[in-house]
């Protein structure tokens, strides 16, 4: 049995370690750890309320628009305001816009660039590939990068920039849409629609976001050479290499439902576990027992959690608290988020395979597809001249809860206001579920489940399929601590 | 041309945010943003392929001097704590504190740049009780030291460049990097707080549009007002160093057009106001923090003044989220 350290793990957002007993080329063992605390929630106690719409989006600057409307939703029970339609769409909009150009910032910069890596430089796929996805030099990141910049242009007009915006209230948004805006952000998506249709999917969005099984998919892919599109690129990769047999974690799935629309959210909230089941928001708990936290002897809901810091403990070995649903280890990101919707080909890859390397990857391209659809049907909806933004007095004790779908997966924010400031604030992010330790009763956490029988080459010290199934999380370390 | 120079990016007690906005990057886009300015990334943590031992191998080869560091760039508050220790950032793979590794590498730098608030000052990881022991990299929020001490000087002789921002705009860096890399920047042209003058001897309401409310008076009252943001919601522009009007984010934006106050993000210490982010403290009804070079006895004066006669179609439009009164259309020949 040999052991390896994986770190500084690069290409995720934030700083990460992965711990592995290796036995017979194969991983045996794995622990996740996460190697930096800066405390945001002790940061928080005793601030105004409000202060918070300042400081959570600064604990992530990839998913910060997600931590602002956590925090703001949290504010906005705490004080029971309502969004007025305009706020509603305007503050979809910008979270759509970060959600979309994280999925794809993940899928080009981040993702593909491991398969230009020489380890394969004798697959037959290789050389296009490497050519399109090199990491700094590839032709696929130089358009990517020039396309996000042109769709984040929605962000400098809807939210005045990105990350870290104060635009997103608990009663809306600020920021007013103009008549003349209104046309000016369809073109926005109008261009960055160009961009997926001609080299993301070389198809239309519709097409992708209609796919209804693998079968339909299988035939999708060989109708048009494998150069027509980035997803057909890596479904042929993703054969070769069997990604599909690659990072299976627990198969139970949470999504709090995203983007609320009147009643209704665009994808709807919920478990999956070999099917549908009720989500029990009260069965949420965090688990200290390997984190280098003080803690009591019980697992907490967080709306009673605590965040005390414990570097020296026995048989701790991550900042990362480990989330449990009612005891149990759930996967959280678009993968699970499509598949609690009943998006049909995202539930027949599950059905087939589970959740693994490629299902992940082709259930955040399947979703980016349909949020464009889902944005510019809700620019259209927006009416300059009402209002964008409600107000409303914050009561001296109050409790709030603020859930969202960060591009990540389920974040959670639980404010408890006691003489008009702040006295708890916990927060539980996509990858705190996704890459959390082990829990009392030593049940690993998804990724740690994930990279169990990874394939080890002889002589890698940082295994190629470790960095695939790692990556397909798209995690980011800086939220799953704060 | 000469050689482009070797960059390596670290990332500490921060959020990657800086890393993102630079990604916005336009005209060049990032990756040829690099090359115009003469530099060549040796790694950063988003954006290379290396990862885990390929990295450690570079780390230690710069470390022992075996291989030039022209240019350290460093994003995030340097986490001192727990009790001096630095354990809140281990670097991974290397169970060796970050602080240490900065300490080590940043004399072998010809320049070390600060990116971002956290990284010049300690920023928002500093913030309430600052329970990571966090500051920048040469100061401490205002006062000069942080991590480095107040005499470091890089092996090129600067002290650290603290390009200020929370986040910072993608051309502050790569034009700052540029200069560096030209050797068009002296000591001379960074600002009190170390900060590049040609971004931040500007004032974020330098171009705001919303400086005619301004000029009267006529304030907003409630989120997604058009009305001038200083009177009630916590608006700093006038105080707030940087050219974030004139040079706009995201292709349109500003925080004064996303409709919010400047919260003077590239200031040290911006984290702790004294007051909440979207409210102004007053006294008897006139803001404590009035502009930059201007006598308080005048700006009362010239605000009452102002305020009396501000016309109808600011007055009205300032409380409103959209224009209510039109500008008059009128024949602006002189006969």
């Amino acid at each position: 049995m040999g052991r390896l350290v994986v770190g500084p793990f690069n290409r995720v957002e934030g700083d990460l370690e992965v711990r592995l007993d290796v036995a017979d080329g194969q991983v045996r063992e794995a622990r996740v750890v996460s190697p930096l605390y800066r405390g945001f929630e002790q940061i928080l106690q005793g601030k105004d309320p409000f202060d918070a719409l300042v400081i959570v989006p600064r604990i992530c600057g990839i998913c910060s628009v997600s931590q602002s409307v956590a925090a703001a939703s949290a504010l906005a029970r705490a004080q029971g305001v309502l969004m007025p339609p305009n706020g509603e769409l305007a503050v979809n909009l910008i979270l759509a816009c970060e959600n979309l150009a994280d999925h794809l910032t993940h899928f080009y910069l981040f993702f593909m660039p491991d398969f230009a890596r020489e380890v394969y430089a004798d697959a037959p796929w290789f050389p296009p590939l490497a050519e399109r996805f090199r990491a700094g030099t590839g032709s696929a990141a130089q358009e990517f990068t020039a396309a996000r910049a042109r769709l984040q242009h929605l962000m400098g007009f809807l939210a005045g920039k990105w990350p870290h915006s104060l635009s997103l209230q608990p009663g809306g948004s600020t920021r007013a849409v103009q008549p003349q805006e209104r046309m000016r952000l369809l073109m926005i998506l109008a261009g960055f629609r160009r961009f997926l249709e001609a080299h993301t999917f070389g198809d239309r969005l519709e097409a992708i976001a209609a796919l209804p099984d693998r079968q339909a998919l299988a035939e999708w892919r060989v109708r048009a050479p494998s150069a027509t599109g980035d997803l057909r690129r890596f479904l042929e990769v993703a054969d070769a290499l069997g990604l599909d047999r690659l990072g299976r974690a627990t198969d139970r799935f949470m999504s709090y439902g995203a983007f609320p629309l009147g009643d209704a959210p665009l994808f709807r909230r919920g478990l999956w576990s070999g099917g549908p089941l009720d989500l029990n928001l009260d069965a949420i708990t965090e688990d200290l027992s390997h984190s280098w936290m003080l803690g009591g002897p019980e697992p907490l809901h967080p709306s009673a959690g605590t965040t005390l810091p414990l570097a020296e403990k026995e048989g701790a070995y991550t900042w990362c608290k480990a989330p449990r649903l009612d005891g149990q280890v759930v996967e959280v990101g678009a993968l699970a988020r499509q598949l609690v919707d009943g998006q049909p080909l995202v539930r027949d890859l599950v059905a087939h395979s589970g959740g693994n390397v490629a299902n992940r990857v082709i259930a955040r391209l399947v979703e980016s597809a349909r949020l464009l659809i889902a944005m510019e049907a809700w620019v259209r909806e927006l009416r300059p001249g009402d209002p964008f933004c409600a107000s409303a007095v914050l009561p001296d004790e109050a409790l709030g809860v603020g859930l969202v779908e960060a591009a990540r997966g389920s974040l959670g924010h639980w404010l408890r206001v006691r003489n008009g400031r702040i006295l708890n604030y916990q927060i539980v992010a996509p990858t705190t579920w996704n890459f959390s330790p082990r829990d009392r009763q030593g049940v690993p956490g998804p990724l740690e489940q994930a990279l169990v029988g990874a394939p080890v080459r002889e002589g890698e010290r940082t295994p190629v399929s470790v960095q695939h199934i790692v990556r397909s999380f798209d995690p980011c370390m800086v939220c799953t601590v704060h | 041309m000469s050689d482009p120079l070797d960059l390596l990016w670290l990332q500490s007690g921060g959020c990657g945010g800086c890393t993102m906005s630079l990604l916005n990057a336009e005209s060049p886009e990032l990756q040829g943003l690099f090359d115009a300015a003469g530099l060549r990334l040796i790694w950063h943590p988003s954006l290379s392929e290396a990862s885990g031992d390929e990295v450690l191998s570079l780390l230690g080869r710069l470390e022992r001097g075996e291989q030039p560091l022209d240019l350290l760039c460093v994003e995030g508050a340097l986490l001192r704590g727990p009790n001096g220790t630095g354990r809140f950032h281990l670097l991974s793979g290397t169970d060796r504190p970050m602080i240490d590794w900065v300490r080590s590498l940043a004399p072998r730098a010809r320049c070390v740049v600060a990116v971002g608030t956290c990284a010049a000052y300690g920023g928002i990881t500093a913030g309430g009780s600052n329970p990571t022991d966090a500051c920048g990299l040469q100061y401490e929020g205002e006062h000069p030291g942080g991590l480095l001490g107040a005499d470091f000087r890089a092996s090129g002789g600067l002290p650290v460049v603290n390009i200020a921002g929370c986040p910072v705009h993608p051309n502050w860096v790569g034009e700052t990097l540029a200069a560096l890399a030209m050797d068009a920047l002296a000591e001379s042209d960074l600002d009190p707080y170390r900060r590049p003058r040609m971004f931040y001897d500007h004032l974020v309401h330098h171009g705001c549009p919303r400086n005619e409310f301004y000029e009267y008076k006529a304030s907003a009252l409630e989120h997604s007002d058009l009305g001038c943001l200083m009177e009630h919601l916590g608006c700093l522009g006038t105080q707030a160093h940087a050219d974030c009007n004139t040079r706009l984010w995201n292709g349109q934006g500003s925080c004064t057009r996303g409709g919010y106050a400047c919260i003077n993000c590239t200031a040290p210490e911006f984290e702790e106001p004294g007051h909440g982010f979207l409210q102004t403290p007053n006294v008897a009804g006139i803001p404590i923090g009035l502009p930059t070079d201007m006598p308080k006895a005048w700006f009362v004066a010239l605000a009452s003044l102002s305020k009396a006669a501000t016309p109808e179609r600011l007055r009205r439009n300032a409380t409103a989220d959209h224009l209510v009164v039109p500008p008059r259309v009128r024949q602006t020949q002189q006969r």
